[in-house]
């Protein structure tokens, strides 16, 4: 796929050496946990906290990540709702607290700029993405953020303009920028097409 | 002999033109009859008399007009200009080096006198008279950036230099080229330019980050970009560009010469002394059509430019819609006659 440099590069989570872990997930993401711990050494979830947001994905994948037995497990209905136990515990981590988010880009962007924000560097942070492609997009006119934008153009939610969805994105806002597609000729509607599943 | 400042607008009415003195040292920026990107970078140290580097911070007789639009932009949004904690030193450097080069440059306008860190700062054209204390930020009415570049033309964007790369970490950028600083604060070189098309591939970004981490202090350098703007608008931000858009469709074979702007950006690129930073001041001139065509080797030479313009960089500027319309208008000026080389008129 044809991408741009200001967007994030995903990879595969893999087991680090570290002296606990965090995963966070939402939907799909769950199932790159189960392959995670294929991989895992014995013991590795004894030290684990995982965070999980089901949303689309219902009841799948709950049963399977409590079967790893983590030290800590906590279930969400949204990135929102999650982000105050988060922050909480990045803000009480140790030294070697190692970090897994999967699932969409709006998890992966939100989760990683909590995390930066907490001095982790984002370069050792382990991403991976899986399910949705819905894009978190920032209106460049208005600044509100409309999450889960499948279409191209999409709806501003906030200001009603119609946005092209941009690649350009900023991990420090964590969302694609939305641009105006009919500033030009206001009267142009181009249709809608569901292009993020 | 002090400038003689133009009293005009940028929006609504749009005021705007250039002296024919003004016209004579516009910055052209094509020295051969097409364009492609180039990393056409060069040390900026001061040119002939009457050029717009003849001082390396140039002032014109837009300043007071272009200074008052800026005013206008950030009480409307003051998100354009952001410096982000660990910028502030940076700030007081760009603070010292326009302060310096202004009253160098310009003493009939501007004055600095300095004891210590008690400095006295004079800016005879906006009417300001502060003494403040060098690397005290309580002593300025803002930050020492946004001060400064409230009294400057052109956009700054300072770059923070580490891991190999630099990183837009503060700015002031009202008279941007459709980019938005709120948007890509935070971002490394590679980052911000993402979305430019071509550039990439021909290995451009690497080749003038490599170039830029190793200025030094004391040897800026520069280059010109250019793109075109309907009206004399400076604020042609992506923020508000639903308003300004529909600019574009206005566009007539009548209505060319006074609407349609040649816009040159020059960007020049100094390390700064205590933090180490970068700043890019990115100054934009405009140029109405009637103007560039008094001089006929612009006209011909802008023409060959314009009509051949690979179409993905017609698209990147904006300029798809009014294109046709602007290349007949100068077909009439362009009588296939060869031009010299190199940037000047005839």
């Amino acid at each position: 796929m044809k991408t741009i440099l200001s967007r994030p590069v995903y990879g595969t989570l893999s087991p680090q050496a570290g002296s606990s872990h965090l995963l966070v997930a939402d939907a799909e993401g769950a199932s790159a946990i189960l392959d995670l711990a294929r991989q895992a050494p014995e013991g590795f979830f004894a030290s684990a906290h995982i965070m999980f947001i089901p949303g689309r994905s219902g009841e799948r994948f709950q049963q399977s990540l409590k079967a790893l037995k983590p030290a800590q497990y906590y279930e969400g209905p949204s990135v929102a709702a999650a982000l105050p136990r988060l922050k909480w515990t990045l803000a009480n981590a140790h030294m070697g607290l190692r970090i897994y988010l999967a699932g969409t880009e709006g998890l992966i962007g939100q989760m990683m700029l909590a995390a930066t924000e907490a001095g982790i560097d984002h370069a050792s942070i382990q991403t991976e993405q899986r399910g949705s492609l819905a894009r978190r997009m920032q209106c460049v006119h208005c600044k509100g953020i409309t999450e889960n934008v499948t279409t191209q153009p999409a709806t501003c939610s906030h200001c009603g303009l119609l946005l092209l969805v941009r690649d350009h994105y900023s991990r420090r806002i964590a969302a694609f920028q939305g641009v105006c597609i009919n500033a030009e000729d206001p009267t142009e509607i181009p249709q809608k097409e569901e292009i993020f599943r | 002999m002090g400038i003689n400042f133009r009293q005009e607008t940028f929006r609504d009415d749009f005021s705007f033109k250039n002296s024919p003195e003004q016209v004579r040292r516009f910055p052209f920026p094509f020295n051969e009859d097409a364009y492609m990107y180039a990393v056409n970078i060069e040390p900026h140290v001061p040119g002939p008399r009457n050029s717009v580097f003849e001082h390396l911070i140039d002032v014109d007789e837009h300043y007071i007009s272009e200074m008052q639009d800026r005013a206008m932009v950030l009480a409307e949004d003051p998100l354009r200009c952001q410096s982000l904690p660990h910028m502030t030193l940076a700030g007081w450097d760009l603070l010292e080096l326009l302060m310096v080069e202004k009253a160098k440059s310009y003493p009939e306008h501007f004055t600095l006198t300095r004891d210590g860190d008690r400095w006295r700062w004079i800016n005879r054209p906006l009417g300001i008279d502060d003494t403040f204390t060098f690397g005290d930020v309580s002593t300025l009415p803002y930050g020492p950036m946004e001060y400064i570049t409230r009294q400057s033309q052109g956009d700054f964007a300072i770059l923070d230099q580490r891991d190999g790369n630099l990183w837009m970490d503060a700015g002031t950028v009202t008279t941007q080229a459709d980019w938005s600083l709120d948007f890509d604060i935070g971002m490394n070189f590679f980052e911000w330019h993402a979305p430019v098309p071509l550039a990439h591939e021909k290995g451009i970004f690497t080749r003038a980050l490599k170039f830029l981490t190793n200025i030094q202090q004391g040897q800026p350098a520069r280059r010109l970009n250019w793109t075109m703007t309907i009206n004399p608008r400076l604020d042609t931000s992506p923020e508000n560009f639903h308003k300004w858009g529909s600019d574009r469709l206005t566009v007539t074979p009548e209505n060319v010469g006074d609407k349609v702007h040649l816009r040159v950006e020059l960007q020049s690129f100094w390390r700064l002394p205590r933090s180490n930073t970068l700043v890019f001041p990115i100054r934009c001139y405009l140029i109405k059509m009637d103007e560039l065509v008094a001089q006929p080797k612009w006209a011909r030479r802008f023409h060959r430019v314009l009509r051949d313009l690979p179409v993905e960089l017609a698209d990147y500027k904006g300029l798809t819609r009014y294109r046709p319309t602007v290349v007949e208008w100068l077909s009439k000026y362009d009588d296939g006659a060869p031009t010299s080389p190199g940037f000047s008129p005839d």
